[in-house]
């Protein structure tokens, strides 16, 4: 994986000292809130419910065990001994003072971290396919372009002031693992008669007005890559909306002008910038390349011994097929049943840790889904590793079932929502868990949000739950046949909101009108598209 | 009617150029488009800067107006004008901030005139934040990439 | 009643108005009736709070202070999903009063 060097190092090293000072200046009055809230927002500091909360990045959701460690540490030394992993690939703490928070990125940057453009309105940590470098179908690792991106968005002087925050995804398969057309710019790494290129599309994202991004060019050349998309990002900062922060997102701008006329302006922005010359040496993708090269795989068994049932449903849950074939990438999950979807205590931080150092070449991602991954574990070794994900509460084999619940933070602990999100998921899939019910079930993703600003991506669910505010009581409203994947779609609300209980019950009875007419082999997806929305109102309503 | 528009010389609380600064007024952009004799002009946010690249050769002063800090219209307009080879003064005026000054000198300001006067220390700490920089902007510094790559 | 409520600005703790200082106790908000809007102004240019807001709030049946909406009340007690780090008062009637 990418290793900083004395560059890299000095520019998180000033991101600390600039912070620190900015704090200090905050302290002592020398600026307002109002001023200093964008500030600290760009390094990914709140204010939520009960105290601040830190944002720490991890880039296309890469790290190694040391890092792994000291998130461990950090939570134990300023928070409260957990954190909470994201669908953008980050951590979060809850509980960080304001008066602590330098000395934690002074930490942090020990490691090679940070929290830069965690939040704000400006590009944010840059998102990846998950299974990135392991991934049987990728083209290439997507992560270097990533990276290269990375490096390109930080402290960006022409765009730290965009109408709105800007996330960018990068995948490079056709399976899409990153949600990536539900990002303002989608980058999808392809190859054309041989020549590395990318795919872009912009416009996408979720909140109040859900969008599927348009395809906006099938093939920037790769080291034209960067110049493109600053070409994307300076029409956006000219023209997009900044009269309304409900429509200053990107989608708004490419509906609004339409995707042709967006394209236009972008190709005609592009041909400047080329002639401006922006892009960095071609060398510089080549040296990042360099680090994502693949670790010394050894062949070795392909098959384990599955005597025992729960590791053999576990093999069959929790792993993705890899590369190369004596290794799998294994899915931690971070969503027992009745537990906080994506919360992670110091020690469970501490233990992924040397997994990763025994087992995975020393390396871990964050998944979209809100897990955690060992990108490359040999075949054989999988009983050893399940046996300690399993004894420290990380074994549950539910990868992509209904136990699997993306949830925000909810009105437990976010300043915005209007109904708890976390309570829902934990009696959800305590239900269908104690049932035995996900097995049969079988894929099907739940998504739950608990305001309409959608960080719990309900509308990207097979089954989406969005938290609303009924005359100051918690009101949800169900939605169906949302997808995040290649097959994307936006979910459909259903009818009337629910109170918690009637939200659960509703859960039950669509899965129900799934059971009863799904076809062979078909997902809760599939059957939905197949039948349409009304077995499911009738079921509901009728 | 323009004549109030714009700073005045003593309202520059920090410049890098050692000519003599402009001491008239500015115009609007649709002044100056209209105007042959124009030499300073005043951009607005929601102004379109592009339209001002033929009479670059005769302006003097481009101020470029931030009347809120978060609107960032502002540094697209001053590279485009030094992309486009202006060479004359850009002055940031309005709501410029300590934490801004930085990005604003890489888009290719070279004057500012905070419509608070900033605390002399920490804006010059701030010109100074980064040692290193990731992107090819306005100011022509050598990237970090560049440094990295060189012979 | 009103109320005053924020956050502390070195810490982030929730704090409630007591009628002389911050307290990190709901049960020890006071109704500022009129003069909510002084004391707001007042104690945020002070820095002895951040963001501070009034709110409605009631004296329930076993005397307590309870905010008129459920995200304050959430803000009182701490994360209902987490009750081991709730806001040490002993002094509340459970979690049904959250809710």
């Amino acid at each position: 994986m990418y290793r900083y060097d004395q560059y890299d190092k000095a520019m998180v090293d000033a991101r600390v000292a600039e912070f620190r000072d900015q704090a200090r200046r905050r302290l002592e009055g020398k600026l307002t809130e109002d001023q200093f809230k964008p500030l600290r927002l760009m390094n990914g500091l709140y204010l939520q419910l009960h105290a601040y909360m830190l944002r720490v990045a991890i880039p296309y959701g890469t790290i190694d065990a040391r890092q792994m460690e000291m998130l461990a540490d950090i939570a134990d030394k300023y928070d409260r001994g957990y954190g909470h992993f994201t669908t953008r690939q980050n951590i979060q703490y809850n509980w960080i003072k304001l008066e602590d928070t330098a000395d934690a990125l002074a930490d942090l940057a020990t490691v090679e971290m940070h929290a830069i453009q965690t939040s704000g309105n400006c590009i944010r940590n840059i998102s990846a396919d998950h299974f990135a470098g392991a991934a049987a179908d990728e083209v290439v690792d997507p992560r270097p372009y990533a990276e290269l991106m990375r490096q390109w968005s930080s402290f960006h002087p022409e765009f730290t002031y965009l109408p709105r925050k800007f996330k960018i995804a990068v995948i490079a398969s056709e399976k899409d693992r990153a949600a990536m057309r539900l990002h303002d710019i989608g980058v999808r790494i392809v190859k054309r008669d041989g020549e590395v290129g990318a795919e872009f599309y912009a416009g996408g994202g979720m909140g109040r007005t859900p969008m599927i991004a348009p395809l906006i060019r099938d093939f920037v050349p790769i080291d034209q890559m960067i110049t493109y998309a600053e070409a994307c990002l300076r029409v956006y900062n000219r023209y997009g909306r900044r009269d309304n922060k409900y429509k200053a997102r990107i989608k708004i701008l490419v509906h609004e002008l339409g995707a042709a006329e967006y394209i236009r302006q972008v190709e005609e922005e592009f041909a400047h910038m080329l002639s401006v010359g922006v892009e960095p040496p071609r060398e510089e993708l080549a040296r990042i390349a360099e680090y994502f090269a693949p670790p010394a795989f050894v062949d070795g068994p392909k098959t384990v011994d599955r005597s025992d049932p729960d590791f053999a449903l576990w093999v069959d849950r929790n792993t993705h097929r890899h590369k190369h074939d004596a290794y799998v990438s294994a899915v931690i999950s971070l969503k027992p049943a009745g537990g906080i979807p994506g919360d992670a205590t110091s020690e469970q931080m501490r233990l992924v840790a040397r997994l990763a150092r025994e087992y995975s070449f020393d390396e871990l991602r964050v998944m979209h889904t809100q897990n955690l991954l060992l990108p490359h574990v040999r075949i054989a070794d999988l009983p050893a590793v399940w046996q300690a994900l399993d004894e420290a509460g990380l074994g549950s084999p539910n990868m992509d079932t209904i136990e699997d619940i993306i949830a925000c933070p909810g009105l437990d602990y976010c300043s915005l929502a209007n109904a708890r999100s976390i309570p829902l998921a934990q009696r959800i899939s305590e239900r269908f868990a104690e049932t035995g019910r996900t097995e049969v079930v079988g894929e099907l993703k739940l998504k739950i949000s608990g305001c309409i600003n959608a960080c719990g991506h309900h509308h990207a669910g097979h089954i989406g739950i969005l938290g609303v505010d009924k005359k100051g009581t918690e009101n949800y409203q169900l939605s169906l046949g949302g997808s995040e994947a290649e097959d994307v779609s936006l979910a459909k609300i259903t009818g009337p909101g629910f109170d918690e209980d009637g939200v659960i019950a509703a859960v039950e009875k669509v899965t129900d009108v799934y059971l009863a007419a799904r076809s062979d082999g078909e997902r809760f997806l599939d059957t939905y598209r197949r039948i349409g929305m009304e077995p499911f109102k009738e079921a509901l309503y009728g | 009617m323009t004549t109030n528009l714009g700073t005045s010389p003593d309202e520059v609380q920090f410049r890098f150029r050692d000519d003599e600064p402009v001491d008239h007024a500015t115009v609007t952009v649709d002044s100056c488009c209209d105007q042959t004799n124009a030499t300073a002009v005043r951009i607005e946010p929601g102004d379109d800067t592009r339209v001002l690249l033929p009479f670059l050769d005769r302006l003097a002063l481009v101020e470029v107006n931030f009347p809120a800090f978060g609107d960032g219209r502002g540094y697209s307009s001053a590279r485009i004008l030094r992309e486009a080879g202006f060479t004359g003064e850009l002055r940031a005026v309005g709501a410029v901030l300590i934490d801004q000054l930085s990005h604003m000198r890489r888009c290719g300001f070279d004057s500012f005139a905070p419509d608070k006067r900033l605390d002399e220390e920490d804006a010059l700490r701030a010109f100074a934040t980064w040692e290193n920089v990731y992107q090819r902007a306005a100011d022509a510094r050598r990237t970090i990439a560049d440094k990295r790559h060189e012979a | 009643m009103k109320i005053l409520t924020g956050n502390d600005l070195r810490t982030g703790a929730v704090t409630w108005w007591n009628g002389t200082g911050w307290s990190l106790f709901v049960d020890d908000a006071v109704d500022v009736g009129e003069d909510a809007e002084e004391i707001l102004a007042r104690e945020e240019a002070a820095r002895r709070v951040n963001v501070p807001y009034a709110i409605e709030a009631t004296i329930d049946a076993a005397g307590h202070v309870r905010p008129a909406h459920i995200k304050d009340r959430v803000r009182a007690l701490g994360p209902t999903v987490r009750r081991d780090l709730a806001v040490p008062t002993a002094n509340k009637t459970g979690w049904d009063w959250v809710i």
